[in-house]
């Protein structure tokens, strides 16, 4: 039981973080219908601006949380705006071929800086309580907790104002709403900014959990968290939350109670299972148009 | 990318070479190309940087010494130097580019055992003298029945010494009697050691309690570490690599996972304290040499190396140094500018005293016979423990 109940509380830790970036990747493709693949590398930058507050601005945990998340928003939306709003009328493929281009010159960026994988100082205090061989740390708790209070954030934000209507109505029909007055480019670039914004959180979030960092960790992840939006069914808000949960848990309860080596094989052949009973993800609409 | 950083590293060393002449006598030039394949990117750079750190010093004194004589000609060496990312392709392509572009006479590297097998299959067929200083999983100097391979040989001791020596001070040091492995079930020289650990370790009456494996580039082993720490080991055992061991570690200790850990030569470079800080504390590893050894040879090898590049060399470094030497001897025992005269030259060079120990290639094997010692991390530090003879 108490073997249950640890294994839950990893699955917790992993499921938030796959969460958070599949976040980034479910926004964009609601609204444009776009496969961002520059998000993982979008989160590796996270991780590394969370290093650099840490380091050399020896900002707190808070500080830096707020610091990277402005980066990283803003890296978003240059993004957007360098190199996808020129493609926006451009047949679909060649927006994912940029895509594409950018993660991997943010990565070859990165590497070109410093090839070593480099320690994040611990932002946080950890404590390590034991509950009759449970052991809780503190470091978890926050991540979960505030990976959570973020997810419900946005989705207050996306439901209930007025920006998360007109990001709404631009998935709906992006013709039409630009003659309601709704000023499209804004719009977008505020989607950017936001999955930029959880892709660096998630990154300060993974640099507390797993504190050695290397350019190239937002190739994995990031990937992880793109077959976690697409099982939740990638475009909706929910679905992304609720794939990076699935995605982590099946990670880490295969290795719990099957021997660790089939863990991706067992893992992934249940996913796939389950896009067969579901081609469009657990809470995904279906559509004719995909890339 | 990688490009730029092979032409970057390609026009250090050429600087390197070319601004020598500091010391009385001429140095030679650099006519014989040696070709290097090390880990410049990828997973583990810190690697491959020592290792062409430690090259790039070999070569230079064998250059500033006056080069190698043959037939009454001095001839020096001049490296060319690939990046092998750490991947088994690029290892691969690096060593056909070497052997058929750049017709280098011998090769040095890879040094990570995953590389080094795909490489070592290329020179074999080309028949090129490929020494690699690092790689100890065995299928390195093996063909696919098991037979050595002619033109493959080693600077290190290889896994199947190391399992041993990791039984056996987990055994009679640690007193341990029931062991957790966690290892990259992707990466060839962590594997081996884990399995041949397992097979020494309960065939002296020890138990494997737990046999965990992830894949590379995993960051996250709590459920694996869950599950071990459910099995009751009395230690466990971190075949990996520096990237890894510091998560695993820390990990561990998050998850309440107190008992004394062991690692293997994998995790000889400092990189490991400065990633794992506290967490690294106490554990123990299998290493190719010391650099407090008190031996002359490996003294005056630390000092220039320290003088050089301001940072004690790893065992990467050490072993690197040691194989330019043995084949600088090779080539010289040849007497000729061609590959098979080298390769056959290297059983007759006798005992190489080298900075990790004695090297001798008697029986024709490509693997020498050495012992390991363990050291432990204290304070930040790597500290001597024992010396341990295998057999």
């Amino acid at each position: 039981m108490v073997y249950f109940a640890q294994q839950a509380l990893n699955a917790l830790q992993l499921g938030s973080i796959y969460a958070l970036i599949a976040l980034g990747y479910t926004m964009v493709y609601g609204v444009l219908v776009m496969i961002n693949f520059a998000h993982g590398d979008i989160f590796m930058m996270g991780a590394f601006t969370c290093l650099v507050a840490a380091l050399f601005l020896k900002l707190p945990f808070a500080g830096a949380l707020v610091f990277t998340m402005g980066i990283t928003a803003l890296m978003g939306m240059a993004v957007e705006r360098i190199a996808y709003r020129p493609l926006r009328n451009a047949p679909r493929m060649s927006a994912v071929i940029t895509a594409l281009g950018v993660g991997l010159f943010l990565e070859n960026a990165t590497l070109a800086i410093s090839p070593y994988p480099q320690r994040v100082p611990a932002l946080l205090k950890n404590t390590t309580w034991n509950f009759g061989g449970l052991a809780v740390s503190s470091v978890q708790m926050v991540i979960v907790g505030l990976s959570i209070a973020l997810m419900i954030a946005l989705d207050l934000l996306v439901r209930r104002s007025l920006w998360g209507l007109a990001m709404r109505a631009i998935s709906w029909d992006r013709d039409i709403v630009p003659l309601m007055g709704v000023p499209v480019a804004r719009v977008v670039s505020t989607t950017f900014a936001i999955g930029g914004g959880l892709g660096g959180a998630a990154g300060v979030m993974y640099a507390m959990a797993y504190p050695v960092i290397d350019p190239s960790m937002g190739i994995l992840v990031g990937w992880k968290a793109f077959i976690s939006a697409v099982v939740g069914g990638i475009g909706n808000i929910r679905g992304a939350m609720l794939g990076g949960f699935i995605l982590g848990g099946t990670e880490i309860f295969v290795a719990a109670f099957l021997p660790s080596t089939y863990r991706d094989f067992v893992g992934f052949t249940l996913l796939l299972c389950l896009l067969i009973v579901r081609p469009h993800g657990i809470l995904g609409t279906p559509s004719l148009e995909k890339v | 990318m990688n490009m730029l950083i092979r032409k970057i590293s390609l026009a250090v060393v050429a600087a390197g070479v070319l601004a020598l002449p500091s010391c009385g006598k001429k140095p030679a030039s650099p006519d014989i190309k040696i070709g290097l394949i090390a880990e410049l990117t990828g997973d583990i750079p810190a690697v491959g940087t020592s290792c062409r750190n430690a090259a790039k010093m070999a070569v230079d004194e064998i250059n500033n010494a006056g080069g190698i004589l043959i037939d009454g000609k001095k001839h020096g060496l001049g490296l060319v130097v690939e990046d092998s990312s750490a991947k088994a392709d690029q290892a691969a392509a690096a060593a056909q580019k070497l052997i058929n572009q750049d017709e280098v006479l011998a090769i040095i590297g890879p040094n990570a055992s995953l590389g080094a097998i795909p490489a070592a299959q290329i020179a074999e067929s080309a028949k090129v003298l490929l020494i690699t200083p690092w790689s100890t999983n065995p299928k390195t100097t093996l063909d696919n029945d098991g037979n050595p391979k002619k033109y493959v040989v080693r600077a290190c001791f290889t896994d199947s010494l190391q399992g041993k020596v990791l039984a056996k001070f987990a055994k009679e040091y640690m007193h341990a009697s029931k062991a957790g492995v966690l290892y990259d079930v992707a990466s060839e020289a962590p594997k081996g050691q884990a399995e041949l650990f397992k097979k020494d370790f309960e065939a002296d009456g020890g138990k494997v309690v737990a046999f965990e494996t992830y894949t590379t580039g995993d960051k996250d082993f709590s459920a694996q570490l869950t599950k071990i720490k459910a099995a009751g080991p009395d230690i466990v055992l971190l075949p990996s690599y520096y990237s890894d061991v510091p998560l695993q570690l820390q990990q561990a200790h998050r998850l309440g996972l107190t008992v004394p850990f062991l690692g293997s030569d994998t995790w000889s470079s400092p990189e490991i304290i400065k990633l794992a800080g506290a967490d690294a504390e106490g554990a123990y590893f299998c290493n190719h040499y010391s650099p407090s050894a008190k031996n002359e040879i490996t003294g005056r090898f630390v000092v220039s190396y320290k003088k050089l590049y301001g940072q004690e060399p790893d065992d990467v470094a050490a072993l690197t140094y040691d194989s330019f030497n043995v084949l600088r001897k090779a080539i010289a025992a040849g007497g000729k500018l061609d590959r098979q005269s080298v390769r056959d030259a290297l059983s007759k060079i006798g005992v190489h005293e080298g900075v990790t120990g004695k090297i001798s290639y008697p029986s024709g094997s490509g693997d020498p016979v050495k012992g390991a010692v363990m050291m432990q991390v204290k304070d930040g530090k790597f500290l001597w423990i024992t010396n341990v003879d295998p057999m």
